[in-house]
């Protein structure tokens, strides 16, 4: 039975229900079919993000520069948007998810080739990745009034009623559900995180998995690199501040396990879409802003908390690499 | 096996005494330290000056009172990624004292009470509940600066009492400022209490195997605990000195601090998969950083660059090392 109807995912998506029937108790616009899609359309970034850092805690590594390779990617395609206006809006994606996993590729090889531990990795290009996009744009913005106008209408298309942004989230979802169910590269990043060891036994590179989750995990900041800037229409050094830390909160609500082989593409989803209700909902319930950062923080202890009893297993050092790599 | 324990040179006990030390990766950062300073005070006139030297510890006193307890922390196998934002609630609480007309005592009192708690409520998730470290104090980032802007939104709390002003501006002797006196009397403190007691020997024995730290008899989950509790000490610490310093709360205090404190830490020669590292080497890798900064900034770099040379040192204290290993296998082969 619990082969078809995951535990986890079960309850998560139960809780976001019951959120949903408490808020529209109130507030019965906020259930409205058009409204919902906003809510999904608003939390598209997150979803896919949220999917790429799932690959890479799968795997026993944490990438905590999403946030900044998505500011750099957005400024990146910004300025050459401002330099090219001609520049159609596919090469500009490919540029985006290019450039993108160019920087997952540097976390990658480090964690691969070096082996250092991929949070110190990763909260150093975090601040390099913010760096260079001070150094490329000087410190100034690039505003919607100097995108040309393919550039910042694309994600706001409506295509089968949909906007392109949600129409993102939602291919990104089926591509990384079928890749990891049905790859042998999907696999191999379960038997990376669920057991080094046994992993390398069965001919599986585990420092190279490790290297590709983190070359998804880039392309996807990218992509989403573009399409952020793009929809709010502005790129400054500070887009998406702390943004990293809300993508590693979807996963661990979402039941992905911070050691490493357990977790799901519908927990990502769902632990996204929770956040995301939960962000959309304080406005409409009447609570400040000023509160989001300290839900988020909540619902990290409490998924964790509720995580580990479900599912406790021998204790493990946090940051210790995966053993294997050699 | 990891990695890390093969290429860091461990060394060997039939070495003299002063090969060791000479060889030692304090020493390394000792000769970049002196090798950064010689660069300044040829790269800006204004380096070599005693005020504007005494200026530069501010860059690093307050972060390195943390990176002292965060040393400890990671040799013993765990890491506090919320410290920053304990110090932005900290700051926060006593601001919110100052308010109900608290004095200075009490703004202290409340200050290190608050670290102190934040502390014991990581520590109670990590050895309690048996989570790992990273999520917990990642969820706590979020929590206790979401608390800090919950109380304070977009504001600011002012108006701290003259006498308060002493913690982050007062000065002892001449150029000696008060934080650079509790910089010291903490970095003895930790020095002693990590290399020459008991509890030291433990927090090694835990980072190197709990395992079997647990079997030879070492309460494993109560040390973790007490240094989690000396980490939000330290940060409480940190809050009066960088609030008395700022002379303001906001809740965006000490925003990224957290990667600052644990770069000073492993620049120090701590391996961030724990079970070695020492207070001199944390010393002398404050010093550094202290100087790189000030260093740039004196030429004008802006800080957000400078956070570029943060992030490759981070990386590059740990690449080079061991490129340095692969280089020299590749050698002998």
């Amino acid at each position: 039975m619990t082969r078809f109807i995951p535990v986890r995912e079960t309850i998560l998506g139960g809780a976001i229900l019951v959120l949903l029937l408490l808020i529209s108790s109130r507030f019965a616009g906020f259930v409205a079919p058009s409204n919902l899609a906003n809510v999904f359309n608003d939390t598209a970034p997150l979803i896919i993000l949220a999917l790429g850092q799932m690959v890479v805690i799968l795997t026993r590594c944490i990438d905590l520069s999403v946030a900044a390779n998505l500011a750099l990617t957005g400024m990146a395609v910004a300025m050459i948007n401002v330099a090219m206006p001609g520049l159609p809006i596919p090469v500009i994606i490919a540029i985006a998810v290019l450039l993108g996993a160019l920087m997952g590729a540097i976390n990658g090889v480090l964690v691969w080739k070096l082996a250092i531990p991929p949070i110190v990795v990763t909260l150093g290009t975090m601040t390099i990745f913010r760096g260079i996009i001070f150094l490329i744009s000087d410190g100034k913005w690039v505003n919607s009034h100097e995108m040309s106008p393919a550039f910042t209408d694309f994600p706001r298309m409506v295509l089968l009623g949909l906007p392109v942004l949600s129409w993102a989230a939602i291919i990104t979802i089926i591509l990384f559900g079928i890749m990891m169910a049905r790859t042998q590269f999907g696999r191999s990043i379960f038997a990376v995180g669920g057991n080094p060891h046994a992993a390398v036994y069965t001919g599986i590179d585990v420092g190279k998995t490790q290297f590709w989750a983190f070359v998804a995990s880039g392309a996807l900041a990218g992509l989403t690199g573009y399409l952020w800037v793009s929809r709010f229409a502005v790129a400054y050094v500070d887009i998406a501040g702390g943004f990293e830390l809300e993508v590693v909160a979807a996963c661990v609500i979402g039941g992905i396990s911070i050691a490493g082989g357990v977790g799901s593409v519908g927990g990502a989803v769902l632990g996204a879409i929770f956040l995301g209700v939960v962000k959309n909902a304080l406005p409409v319930v009447n609570i400040s802003p000023f509160w989001q950062l300290a839900i988020s923080g909540s619902a990290i202890l409490i998924a964790v908390a509720f995580n580990a009893r479900a599912g406790r297993t021998k204790g493990r050092i946090i940051l210790k690499e995966a053993e294997a790599t050699q | 096996m990891t990695d890390a324990t093969q290429t860091r040179h461990v060394p060997d006990r039939l070495n003299s005494r002063a090969a060791r030390i000479f060889k030692s990766w304090e020493a390394l950062l000792l000769a970049v330290a002196i090798a950064i300073f010689v660069i300044n005070s040829f790269a800006s006139p204004y380096f070599l000056s005693a005020w504007n030297l005494s200026d530069a510890t501010f860059n690093f006193t307050e972060k390195a009172m943390i990176a002292f307890a965060m040393a400890l922390l990671i040799i013993s196998g765990e890491i506090d990624l919320s410290v920053a934002s304990i110090i932005a609630l900290a700051s926060t609480a006593m601001g919110l004292a100052l308010q109900y007309g608290a004095g200075t005592t009490e703004l202290v009192i409340i200050g290190l009470t608050v670290g102190v708690l934040c502390g014991a409520f990581n520590g109670f998730f990590v050895t309690v509940l048996g989570l790992p470290s990273i999520v917990v104090t990642i969820g706590t980032m979020s929590l206790f600066r979401g608390i800090s802007f919950i109380i304070l939104g977009d504001d600011a709390f002012r108006g701290y009492p003259s006498s308060f002003s002493w913690f982050g501006q007062g000065y002892i002797y001449w150029v000696f400022t008060v934080e650079m006196l509790l910089f010291v009397i903490i970095a003895i403190i930790y020095g002693v209490l990590l290399h020459k007691t008991n509890f030291g020997r433990t927090v090694y024995a835990i980072g190197n195997n709990p395992t079997g730290a647990l079997f030879s008899g070492i309460r494993v989950q109560r040390v973790k605990f007490i240094l989690f509790l000396l980490t939000g000490l330290m940060s409480g610490i940190a809050a009066v000195c960088l609030t008395s310093r700022l002379g303001s709360t906001r809740p965006s205090i000490a925003t990224g601090m957290e990667l600052e404190v644990v770069t000073m830490v492993v620049l120090g020669g701590v391996n961030i998969l724990g079970g070695s590292g020492t207070i001199p080497g944390v010393v002398i890798a404050a010093f550094v950083m202290g100087l790189v900064t000030f260093g740039l900034g004196l030429l004008n770099v802006p800080g957000i660059v400078m956070s570029i040379f943060i992030g490759l040192l981070l990386i590059g204290v740990i690449a080079l090392p061991r490129l340095w290993a692969m280089a020299a296998a590749r050698r002998k082969s």
